[in-house]
């Protein structure tokens, strides 16, 4: 078998986490039980890596059963991707014909081969009628990279898809045209909405984050965790302030809902405006072009920390309408210029 | 305009009664659990403010002692504690106010220098206390000070008053400009 391939398969089967590699391998489908169990999952990695990567060739693996595979490793680790999300736009005259993923793959391929001559494409399917496409991109003179694939999860009864950021930023309007024709729409526009978590992204995008959410690290609300006993309950303890306290918490309850928030770990802001300043006389304020300044929120979870400034006494309820409108607005990355 | 005095009440039987102002409730909090862990013969009762003035026609006991948090962290909670300081009378600042600053531990979360506190209870003449409050044992020695202060400026420690608690507490490290 070709060198390369077995490069890749090794490759491939070395990024599974040994804890994880009964359950990839099964999900795979292409080594059969049998197979399976004729190899020893108590060895040392190297030594089983080895012995799989054996019986891929015994098999005759190909390019596309690889890239399979490289698919599902992704499926389990989304959380190694940063995620952008694309919409797409029909015209009002448009195609309405029900969609059909079997043409929808055919053409998506044929205008990246048409195009590039030398490309992978790999597709599988998921749950709500989603796709998964793993690309690995090459030339016409080159064959492709398959170290640098892209990965996009199209929702074909939704304009959205979501493509991991890659280096390879010259590919980016190909893939978008592929897209756009092959699902029959008319534009596709990047929206300014970017995440490692592609569960939290796609909630945010098709509006499902009012009901209980299901993260896979759910952290708990800052002022439950600081709370370590139900002092609440002692009556020597008088809040002065309860009116207040009661206001912060009705406010909050009203942005940000009773539910866990889904899960983001920045917001940026990229400001250009002119400088404000009470003082006279003040150099900056005299500037006549606008100041450029970014603002970089992080959070291990975003929007639960927004939630939980209020109650923890950090900032005034509401909070500023710049920080709250981010699951409205589909949007993570803002500009902000004088009006 | 509502203004705190030492003096407006007759104190209750056998009780001692605290103030804690500071913009991080959950902190207060803990602090006062910790603080009514204590043992002690007096009936103490911990009063958790966001700010100053407080809420009128509520009744409250007398306030023995007024403890204002600064978080280090945070420039609000500095400018809080500033503007409640204005509603509280002059009478208090002879030994029944406190300042407790938290945070110092963690230096490159600090957005507050040490000196500004530090300035801040100079100008009050009030004794300031440094305890990083998120830490349980910390906490809990901080707790047991606070309990002690309280006692002295409610007059339950037959000898010792409020006053000459405060002129005990002066630090011959930083003496009043004055004194210099």
């Amino acid at each position: 078998m070709d060198e390369t391939v077995v490069e890749f398969i090794k490759r491939t089967i070395s990024k599974i986490p040994m804890t994880e590699m009964m359950t990839v391998l099964q999900a795979w489908d292409f080594l059969s039980e049998n197979q399976l169990q004729t190899v020893n999952f108590r060895k040392r990695k190297e030594s089983l890596v080895h012995d799989l990567v054996l019986l891929c060739e015994e098999k005759h693996a190909s390019v596309d059963d690889i890239a399979l595979l490289d698919i599902i490793y992704t499926q389990f680790h989304q959380h190694q991707k940063v995620w952008d999300v694309y919409q797409m736009t029909k015209e009002p005259g448009d195609d309405i014909d029900p969609f059909d993923m079997k043409h929808f793959k055919y053409s998506f391929k044929k205008i990246l081969q048409r195009a590039l001559k030398n490309v992978s494409v790999t597709f599988r399917d998921a749950e709500e009628n989603a796709v998964w496409i793993r690309i690995a991109w090459g030339t016409q003179h080159r064959k492709p990279n398959q170290y640098k694939p892209t990965y996009v999860v199209y929702y074909s009864q939704t304009p959205y898809a979501f493509v991991s950021s890659s280096q390879l930023r010259s590919s980016l309007p190909l893939l978008g045209q592929a897209l756009t024709i092959a699902s029959k729409h008319h534009r596709i526009v990047k929206m300014d909405f970017r995440s490692r978590y592609l569960d939290s992204l796609k909630a945010i995008v098709f509006k499902q984050y009012d009901q209980t959410f299901e993260t896979h690290n759910m952290t708990t609300p800052l002022q439950e965790r600081s709370l370590g006993l139900d002092i609440n309950m002692d009556p020597r303890i008088i809040h002065e302030n309860r009116i207040e306290k009661d206001r912060i918490q009705r406010v909050t309850r009203e942005i940000f809902g009773d539910y866990p928030q889904p899960r983001l770990e920045f917001a940026q802001y990229k400001l250009e405006t002119k400088f404000k300043s009470d003082l006279n006389g003040n150099i900056l304020a005299e500037r006549k072009e606008p100041l450029r300044c970014l603002v970089k929120f992080s959070s291990p979870n975003l929007l639960e920390a927004l939630k939980s400034l209020a109650p923890a006494g950090i900032a005034d309820a509401p909070l500023s309408p710049l920080l709250t409108c981010i699951p409205k607005k589909r949007m993570n990355y803002f500009k902000i210029k004088d009006k | 305009m509502s203004v705190l005095r030492p003096h407006d009440q007759l104190p209750g039987l056998n009780a001692a009664t605290i103030l804690l102002v500071g913009t991080e409730d959950a902190l207060l909090q803990q602090l006062a659990g910790s603080m009514l862990k204590e043992d002690c013969a007096s009936k103490l009762k911990v009063h958790l403010a966001q700010s100053l003035p407080l809420p009128s026609n509520v009744n409250r006991p007398r306030i023995d002692l007024i403890v204002f948090v600064v978080n280090l962290h945070s420039k609000y909670s500095l400018q809080n504690v500033e503007e409640s300081l204005h509603h509280v009378d002059a009478t208090f600042f002879l030994g029944k106010v406190g300042f407790l600053a938290t945070g110092a531990g963690q230096e490159s979360h600090c957005s507050i220098h040490r000196n500004t506190v530090l300035k801040l209870a100079q100008a009050y003449r009030s004794p300031l206390l440094f305890c990083d409050l998120e830490v349980e044992s910390f906490r809990a020695t901080m707790a047991q000070r606070l309990v002690r202060m309280l006692l002295v400026c409610a007059g339950h420690v037959p000898g010792v008053s409020a006053l000459n608690l405060l002129s005990l507490m002066r630090s011959s490290e930083n003496p009043f400009l004055e004194d210099l």
